[in-house]
């Protein structure tokens, strides 16, 4: 984890001094999985985003004559229709959108808390630093996420909006999410505080706010942004379970989580209606983690 | 060892009651009660109903009942199934879910630390590449993907086995068992098997290994008597996690299959606001997850000589 300015810092020394963030970026695109996973996600977030305003069908409109027909040609119903008569392929951009939406905002949410909250603990140290570990841990060691469906029943109820439910929703898995953030930012700002870079660039005369640009804020990014790219397929890994369950994201939105739990009602008569939500989910998640995987090799070239 | 037992169990009764009390009053902070989303009662009746399950109560003195009946292993009567109390529905649920928890979780242990040392031990070969691959894929395929589309295929397509539910007369069979296993050790086997691979290759790159190596051990020998014992031990760790994670999946499970469960009640009763129901699988839960750490404490303590209880 701390390593990397270790095994980068007589790297970069010489005269023509290749920054720590050009090597990462060297090591990121010979990586090909972490590639070919970049360029999917690109089209896929790109279809997200596009997708549902030049596809020729609406998600919402139901077709009343072309009611559960499998994936044709006719009609361009390239994913087929679901019970209502809505294009599956509509659909599925659309869910894709909210997935993604989803995704980044409790990200953020998680992001925002877990830095803070870790950033405090390790330079504050002490008895700080002990209570507010400590209330991690016991959060960390229990069913958290039953908190979260209480939540979201609980508050969900007193929400007329589906928008306003949608945020809940941020607000409540981002408040899962941010427990291993601030383990991570805290175990970081402890370590590198004494590190032996950070007391050589003081002996050689550099002011604090060029330790802190220099060594500190790439050190602790690193694993920052490694942990937030797996933070996100775990956010739409838990957006999709409770709307699998009838919790999270509902009608008249959608999202991946929430058509595979409809398909999966309707498996026996219609498997199409389960089988491309759940390619689409799955393919994105493959992407997100091989990213995550090849930016931590890249970043933290420890572990290879 | 005995005191540090002693000492844990007793941290454990103020972060239940915690747990108790945010539960309970986040559960009573929800709008609507148990009675009024089926059909509506006439008042004089609902006031009936209200005052023999206590609802009628003051909120602060309600909360008293429920902590002190706990106590007493009373976690009082379902509010929505009549003539149930919450034990009868946990004894009924429970050994469902830990029948299937406890075969996942045997599963993911051995097969995910197999796989993990035969991917360190065969490091950057096709065979290793070949493992990591399938653990990507499945930490990405989480239950309530996997679940349906092997109902669909192996129940409904081929017809092998039951697509879900259990047997009318018999309960819970081995064949009704083995897609929900299947289902909820995947994601486990495969986060076991990277945890494993990264142990192993750490500690095969040890010292003592290389010694043992040297003295002209053979490799099948060095793994067993000598790298298995370090290696496994940040699996040993990994242990309340993947309870926690294998209880998570339960709930999706139970719906996917229509197992009759308990997490399949907890869902069940934070719709319909069965607060009892809700309050007392919580407390299952969270009471068997909290065991989990303190299994995986004690067991790292006898096989970590460096670990001290103090």
């Amino acid at each position: 984890m701390t390593t990397a300015a270790d095994t980068n810092a007589p790297v970069s020394a010489p005269v023509k001094g290749r920054s720590l963030w050009a090597d990462a970026r060297r090591r990121l695109f010979s990586n090909t999985a972490a590639v070919v996973s970049m360029i999917i996600l690109a089209i896929l977030t790109l279809a997200a985003i596009f997708g549902p305003m030049v596809w020729v069908h609406d998600f919402e409109h139901q077709y009343r004559d072309r009611v559960l027909e499998s994936p044709t040609l006719v009609h361009w119903h390239i994913m087929g229709t679901d019970n209502y008569g809505r294009d599956m392929f509509a659909r599925v951009l659309f869910g894709l959108r909210v997935s993604l939406a989803v995704a980044l905002v409790a990200t953020l949410v998680s992001l925002v808390i877990g830095v803070v909250w870790g950033a405090v603990a390790g330079y504050r140290g002490g008895r700080t630093d002990q209570i507010m570990m400590r209330i991690v841990d016991i959060i960390y060691s229990l069913p958290f996420i039953f908190f979260v469906i209480i939540l979201t029943v609980t508050i969900g109820a007193h929400l007329e909006s589906p928008v306003q439910k949608v945020i809940l929703l941020f607000a409540a898995i981002g408040a899962v999410e941010w427990l291993t953030m601030a383990r991570i930012v805290r175990g970081q700002s402890i370590s590198l505080k004494h590190k032996e870079f950070v007391e050589a660039a003081r002996a050689a005369g550099a002011g604090s706010g060029a330790i802190i640009r220099r060594h500190i804020v790439p050190n602790l990014l690193g694993p920052v942004v490694v942990y937030v790219t797996l933070t996100i397929p775990a956010v739409i890994l838990a957006e999709a379970f409770l709307s699998f369950l009838g919790m999270g994201i509902s009608e008249p939105l959608t999202s991946l989580g929430q058509l595979i739990s409809l398909g999966a009602g309707q498996m026996e008569i219609a498997s199409w209606l389960l089988i491309y939500p759940a390619l689409t989910m799955v393919v994105t998640l493959v992407c997100f983690n091989f990213i995550g995987d090849g930016l931590r090799d890249a970043i933290d070239p420890k572990d290879r | 060892m005995f005191t540090y037992v002693l000492r844990r169990l007793l941290v454990a009764i103020p972060t239940m009651l915690i747990i108790i009390t945010a539960t309970f009053f986040l559960m009573r902070a929800a709008p609507g009660n148990p009675y009024a989303l089926d059909r509506k009662l006439p008042p004089a009746i609902e006031a009936n109903v209200r005052a023999y399950y206590n609802l009628d109560k003051p909120l602060i003195v309600q909360y008293g009942m429920y902590v002190s009946g706990l106590v007493r292993g009373d976690m009082g009567p379902s509010l929505k199934l009549k003539d149930k109390t919450v034990s009868d529905i946990i004894v009924e649920g429970l050994p469902v879910s830990a029948f299937i928890g406890a075969w996942s979780l045997l599963i993911a242990l051995f097969v995910g630390s197999g796989l993990g040392i035969i991917a360190a031990l065969s490091q950057n070969t096709w065979r290793d590449y070949l493992v990591m691959s399938f653990a990507v894929v499945g930490i990405c395929i989480p239950p309530l993907v996997m679940g349906p589309l092997l109902s669909l295929l192996f129940g409904i397509q081929l017809g092998w086995l039951p697509a879900g539910g259990t047997d009318p007369r018999l309960g819970l069979t081995l064949s009704h068992a083995i897609l929900p296993v299947m289902t909820l050790a995947l994601p486990q086997v495969a986060i076991i098997s990277r945890l494993m691979r990264a142990s192993m290759i750490e500690v095969i790159r040890s010292n003592y290994v290389r010694t043992a190596r040297a003295k002209g051990l053979s490799g099948y020998r060095v793994v067993t008597r000598h790298a298995l014992k370090a290696a496994i031990l940040p699996l040993i760790s990994y242990l309340g996690p993947a309870a926690a994670g294998l209880m998570t999946g339960s709930v999706v499970i139970e719906k996917v299959f229509q197992l009759p469960g308990i997490g399949r009640q907890f869902v069940d009763g934070a719709m319909s606001r069965d607060y009892t129901v809700v309050m007392g699988v919580v407390v299952v839960y969270a009471g068997l997850i909290m065991l989990f750490n303190l299994i995986a404490d004690i067991l790292y303590g006898l096989l970590d000589p460096k670990v001290k209880y103090s």
